[in-house]
């Protein structure tokens, strides 16, 4: 081992004086910048984020969320105002165990429903007990965060899928505790089984009764904006950093004096909390309660909204819910079958805009789509009537155009099964090719999806509503994976 | 100085993984106030150390005394409580966080709000966030210009290599720690770096009144800084003493290359 006299002199400091210096380090900090002037509208909608302050936010959101009611009716004012609402709350719960803390707890929807079923329980005509709303909330809260905490204790050791695991299991033990259990409680079923308990109170201001859909709408809007205040607050004080920090890395989170084990069970309580504040509400809002309202589709879709949203924000949370719930809503069995069509053609079209480069591949693709249709439907009509004799489903501006396009034949039964079978053979064999014959396939591929889409999936509203949603998740997913206002998490490997 | 008790001592601590001894009865101090080194080669069980220290591995046998007080089986964020920080070989950023944000978070011990005072912005929670805000950015602005205002809010992850290890210290430093313990804090870097972190190292000690242990497998940087280096092999203390003392010492120099000197 050398020691001292022979080694050279060591460079003089390089940042000598205070400017930065480039190409060094100076290169890599710039890097954010870089990556956001590149990414076109996402990117702008991200600066528009960072620049406007939160509470010009906050008070913009709520604004134009107060005036919906003027210009809804009642029934749109429930499936597109107040569940988006709720599904705001139920987001920003799950946010805080999820976003924040990293914890996959998959038995969130389980606490919305004990929240909902205890409300249920102390204001309904079930036991004839109408505890007033400044009883029963901070009653309902406070217990669903122990419960919550109660869950998070044998839990806080597990690590992710383990911990999914359990608290999927608490979240499926609920539906059938609610729904088979049922046990019998001063003479009567505590549950109701699955008829759920009915009756349930409206929501009260201190005696004054929310009985209309606006009051409610209102109501739960007021405290949908207490809460986003309150989580932003939260989310900027040390407890909030101490979740992000723990959802980074537990151990360096712990050797930084984080107690993470506390902090793990503050976060299942918290987002706890607010699934049973939202229970309280949902349950009074719908006036009945069964265990269908608190099963799995529900968790996948508040999933969604936080996941759609970018998990971690705050406005990306209420936008992940306006976006899902009002697209969900849309695609409701009873509305016109046209918005499910247009959305369907307009997800096929925004497809190949994204997926096929350069330009005029796509005009290739788009033109063929068109001529192979309209020559098929003319070969077709020309071989027998009866191949386009078929109706199409429900009228609506698109149907015109679908019925000279489409092959739609009437009496041939084994038609729309074959073409099913056709387009997954076509997608496949899309997987497997490359290059022009890619493009070329894509052309009758794409005609097949419209021929099953009007043929099979149209006639099943409640399929169709479930597989077109399920196409725009994937779609909106594929362009941005971190969520539409989230970070792009990175690993350093 | 001699007879002062030091601010933290090993007394016999034996920690095995299996039938692998990682540390066998080892014993060392480390006075307040002062700079000391640890080395020897990969596997010697330096890191060992650290984590037996910092409460991420409880020894088999033995006593860690911090402050004459001993911290065996207390929960790691308590060890870091009592005022020992230390710093990742294998840097343990939160990558996703701020700069800023990483130092604060650090903050977390010595700070008391709670949830309740936090969501309604009370006195105490402001004036916290206020303080731990100004922490931050004292601690930061002990790196000079390699941390300055505008990477403040930049991610993590953005910092080059260099950076993150001085974002390492930055981030121990905000514990508020009497005792640093860095883990091989040149790794990485290039000479100029190194020359700059070996006075940064001593200014912990000057300007922040920290004490310090270190790993470190630079040289330069041992014999720069060390009031005193520790050499460990095989879990074993093998030399203690000056740098001359523990680079002239046949044990030492046989650990490193293998020769055998006599016989």
């Amino acid at each position: 081992m050398a020691t001292g006299g022979d080694i050279p002199e060591v460079p003089a400091r390089p940042d000598e004086g205070d400017r930065p210096r480039v190409g060094v380090d100076e290169w890599v900090a710039s890097v954010e910048d870089r990556r956001e002037e590149r990414a076109g509208i996402a990117g702008l909608a991200r600066r528009v984020d960072d620049v406007v302050p939160s509470w010009a936010r906050l008070a913009a959101f709520g604004a134009v969320a107060a005036s919906l009611p003027l210009w809804m009716d009642r029934g749109d004012l429930f499936a597109y105002g107040i569940f988006t609402l709720i599904y705001v709350l139920l987001g920003l719960g799950l946010n805080v165990v999820v976003g924040y803390a990293g914890l996959l707890d998959l038995g969130y929807v389980a606490l919305f429903g004990f929240g909902a079923y205890f409300y249920a329980l102390l204001s309904s005509e079930h036991y004839g007990i109408h505890w007033p709303s400044w009883v029963t909330f901070p009653v309902v809260v406070l217990s669903t965060a122990l419960l919550g905490l109660v869950l998070g204790v044998p839990s806080r050791r597990l690590l992710g899928d383990y911990l999914a695991i359990v608290t999927l299991f608490f979240g499926q033990a609920f539906v059938v505790f609610v729904n088979a259990a049922n046990p019998t409680v001063r003479g009567q079923g505590l549950t109701g089984g699955p008829n759920g308990i009915a009756d349930i109170d409206a929501n009260d201001l201190f005696g004054y009764e929310l009985t209309t859909r606006r009051q409610q709408y209102w109501f739960i809007l007021g405290v949908v904006l207490l809460v986003l205040t309150g989580l932003h607050f939260l989310s900027e004080s040390r407890t909030g950093r101490a979740w992000r920090a723990l959802r980074e890395d537990p151990l360096a989170a712990e050797a930084m004096s984080i107690p993470v084990n506390r902090l793990k069970l503050m976060a299942f309580a918290f987002g706890a909390g607010i699934a049973g504040l939202t229970g309280c509400m949902f349950a009074a809002v719908l006036t009945a309660v069964t265990s269908g309202n608190f099963a799995l589709p529900i968790l996948i879709t508040i999933y969604a909204v936080v996941i759609l949203g970018g998990i971690g924000s705050l406005t990306g949370v209420v936008i992940g819910a306006i976006v899902i719930n009002v697209s969900f809503q849309f695609l409701a069995p009873e509305n016109p079958q046209d918005n499910a069509r247009i959305l369907f053609y307009a997800v096929v079209v925004l497809l190949l805009v994204i997926g096929i480069r350069p330009w005029w591949r796509l005009g290739a693709v788009l033109a063929g789509v068109l001529a192979l249709g309209v020559v098929a439907h003319t070969v077709a009509e020309a071989v027998s009537p009866s191949w386009t004799a078929g109706a199409v489903v429900e009228g609506g501006r698109l149907s015109g155009v679908v019925s000279d396009w489409v092959i739609i034949p009437a009496g041939h039964d084994r038609f729309a099964p074959a073409a099913y079978i056709g387009l997954i053979v076509a997608i496949l064999a899309l997987t497997r090719i490359r290059g022009w014959w890619r493009t070329g396939l894509l052309i009758p591929t794409v005609y097949l999806s419209a021929i099953v889409w009007e043929t099979s999936f149209v006639e099943q509203p409640a399929v169709a509503r479930w597989i077109l949603f399920g196409a725009l998740l994937v779609f909106l997913m594929t362009v941005r994976p971190q969520g539409l206002l989230g970070t792009p998490r990175v690993e350093i490997v | 100085m001699a007879e002062k008790q030091p601010l933290f001592e090993l007394r016999e601590v034996t920690k095995s993984f299996g039938g692998l001894r990682v540390t066998d009865g080892l014993s060392l101090h480390v006075e307040a106030g002062e700079i000391a080194s640890l080395i020897g080669p990969n596997g010697a069980g330096k890191t060992t150390v650290f984590n037996l220290v910092t409460g991420l591995y409880r020894p088999d046998s033995g006593q860690i005394l911090f402050e004459g007080r001993s911290i065996v089986g207390l929960a790691p964020h308590k060890i870091t409580q009592l005022g020992i920080a230390r710093t990742f070989q294998t840097l343990r950023l939160f990558l996703n966080m701020t700069v800023k944000e990483n130092v604060m978070a650090a903050a977390y011990g010595h700070t008391s709000s709670t949830v309740f005072e936090a969501i309604f912005r009370l006195p105490r929670a402001r004036r916290e966030e206020r303080e731990i805000a100004a922490l931050a950015e004292e601690k930061l602005a002990f790196f000079g210009q390699r941390l300055a205002g505008y990477r403040h809010d930049q991610q993590a992850y953005n910092l080059s290599y260099a950076n993150r290890r001085r974002l390492e210290i930055a981030r121990a430093m905000a514990t508020n720690p009497k005792l640093l313990l860095l883990d091989e804090p040149a790794a990485g870097m290039n000479p100029a770096e190194t020359h700059e972190l070996t006075e940064l190292i001593g200014r912990l000690r000057t300007d922040g009144g920290y004490t310090v242990l270190v790993i470190e497998h630079d040289m330069h940087v041992v014999e720069g800084i060390s009031d005193r280096v520790i050499a460990l092999d095989h879990g074993v203390k093998i030399a203690e003493g000056t740098f001359e003392q523990v680079a002239t010492n046949d044990r030492v120099i046989e650990a490193y290359l293998g020769l055998q000197r006599s016989a």
